[in-house]
């Protein structure tokens, strides 16, 4: 056992994809506390595709060199963050709608622009899928910035955010800045978002922000501890993700969101199985 | 209002609130009214309340006291017409507190009674700051004035329906609000829990809260408080429950769906349209 652990770590990329993975799955999951609280999963889903066409044109623009694409990743975000918000605006368009043009426009755009380099499908699919064993250092330094950027702000505007997401009008009583607030809550998922591009790549992001907070979710009844197993989840999904992808060769992204699904669909059948048992012997 | 506006706003949050001016009452109304796509939901409504004031918002579903009582609190603009809230706009106020219609909460939410007590507090609090010792201890006193300190630590959805609602009275005392806005706070609970929740009317009064109770029973309107606002969109009467339920009154309120009925000298409404689905 020691050793199934231990051989793979004699690479030094397996070291760096560990470090991401634990990184990635504690942002994702601590935003994804709020996303789930605020049923804002399709958001998120979108908003993770939305990124493609400025990792395209950071691909495009750089050539093989990767590093400018956190920030063109980052740009693409928000431009569709407050793209959605500008189509929703006056409720004539509902949001879910200005959510779904916003999100299936930004990836055709996406896809369209990588189609135009020559590598297109491997290239491609290490967008969509990631790539965890290809993380270079300066990519884990990036994370690790951004990382602590994100987790420092829901420390700091937890009880605001909180306090959002719980009764958005006791919020507008107590004067609170709701709409920065909101604001600033799409650029913390944007930021998890993009720290999370090389891990589980765009398709499968959504997962990393909803399925651990989802499965802490049925395990605690109150929030500070459902954002501490959430994140204990996410990392610890990662890490044997990255194992079976070593052991398996299967896909990394995949293997990560399939450890992390088994978890939930676990903890979900067995309050099912515990609450059938309670109410026969309840009678 | 623009994102910009309300950053500019945001950086003097903490230190700038609007000030009580004191020759201004709590609540004053001038000719307020709001529509909904070209349909009006309140028509020039004007009046004022006092401090310490209880006053009860009567009229049939969909009069607009949801609407009014988010007017008042800041959450919807008026189309036209004025709120002053000691004589300035409410949103420069964090004075008063808005307890919601229990099915417009998510009762999953994972957090305690405390937690959401707590809640009411951290307009004072400020960003990355977590709340003090005299915080938690205004907490615990709001909990005990409304009888549920023993439920502190459970999580909201294992409370009952009367307990809700004193949760929420305890987080808007612990706000240190001066005026309450209860909407339907009634409406869902048995006998014992309306009672249990009236019976914490005076000890408001006592501390010099101003209340304004939306509610469908017109006989436990009259019974507990001494002020009423029939509102039918438009205002229809206000002042003692005597002079409100005059059959006149009620008529032009409840239209068809009230039987009045003579009753000692007094008139008895019989309303067969009844409570609690969703816009008041």
């Amino acid at each position: 056992m020691f050793e199934w652990l231990w051989t793979p770590l004699q690479y030094a990329f397996m070291w760096r994809g560990l470090i991401a993975v634990v990184l990635m799955g504690s942002v994702c999951a601590v935003v994804g506390t709020f996303v789930v609280l605020r049923g804002m999963a399709f958001f998120g889903d979108a908003l993770a595709h939305t990124i493609l066409p400025g990792v395209a044109i950071g691909y495009i623009l750089n050539g093989g060199n990767t590093s400018g694409l956190f920030w063109w990743a980052l740009g693409a975000a928000l431009l569709s963050a407050i793209g959605i918000g500008a189509i929703s605006h006056g409720g004539r368009i509902k949001e879910d709608t200005a959510i779904g043009i916003v999100f299936a426009g930004m990836f055709a755009l996406g896809i369209t622009l990588i189609s135009t380099v020559r590598s297109y499908s491997v290239d491609l699919s290490h967008f969509l899928f990631g790539d965890v064993l290809g993380v270079r250092d300066r990519d884990l330094w990036l994370s690790a910035i951004f990382g602590a950027v994100v987790l420092t702000a829901v420390i700091g505007f937890y009880k605001e955010f909180l306090t959002l997401s719980f009764d958005p009008v006791l919020a507008t009583t107590l004067r609170l800045p709701v709409r920065f607030l909101n604001y600033f809550l799409m650029l913390l998922m944007a930021l998890a978002i993009v720290i999370s591009l090389q891990t589980v790549g765009v398709a499968l992001m959504v997962a990393m922000l909803i399925t651990p907070a989802a499965t802490a979710y049925l395990l605690t009844p109150r929030l500070p501890r459902m954002i501490w197993v959430a994140a204990l989840i996410a990392s610890f999904s990662g890490g044997v993700g990255l194992y079976l992808s070593y052991y398996l060769g299967i896909a990394s992204g995949g293997a990560i969101v399939l450890v992390a699904t088994c978890i939930f669909l676990l903890v979900w059948l067995g309050q099912a199985v515990r609450r059938q048992v309670r109410s026969q012997t309840g009678g | 209002m623009t994102l910009r506006d309300e950053l500019t706003r945001t950086k003097h949050w903490i230190v700038h609130r609007h000030p009580h001016e004191a020759e201004s009452p709590l609540l004053r109304l001038e000719n307020v009214s709001l529509w909904y796509d070209g349909q009006p939901a309140l028509q020039d409504i004007s009046f004022e309340l006092q401090s310490g004031e209880q006053l009860a918002v009567v009229g049939p579903n969909g009069a607009g006291k949801s609407t009014l009582m988010k007017i008042i609190a800041g959450v919807l603009k008026p189309t036209q017409g004025d709120v002053h809230i000691y004589g300035h706009a409410p949103d420069g106020h964090i004075c008063i507190a808005y307890v919601p219609q229990r099915n417009a909460v998510d009762w999953n939410f994972p957090i305690t009674v405390r937690d959401v007590v707590m809640m009411g507090r951290i307009g004072k609090i400020g960003f990355f700051r977590s709340p003090g010792r005299s915080d938690w201890q205004r907490v615990r006193q709001a909990l005990e004035t409304v009888g549920i300190q023993a439920l502190a630590d459970r999580p909201i959805h294992a409370l009952s329906g009367g307990q809700q609602q004193r949760m929420f009275l305890a987080r808007a005392l612990a706000q240190e609000a001066e005026l309450i806005l209860m909407d339907e706070p009634l409406s869902g609970l048995d006998l014992p829990a309306q009672e249990e929740l009236l019976a914490l009317l005076p000890t408001l009064q006592q501390r010099g809260i101003a209340l304004l109770f939306a509610l469908h029973d017109l006989s436990l309107a009259r019974q507990h408080f001494s002020k009423l606002m029939l509102l039918n969109r438009q205002l229809i009467a206000l002042g003692q429950p005597d002079e409100v339920l005059k059959a006149s009154n009620l008529r032009r309120a409840y239209g068809g769906h009230l039987q009045i009925v003579p009753d000692e000298g007094n008139w008895l409404g019989l309303s067969d349209t009844c409570c609690s689905d969703g816009e008041g």
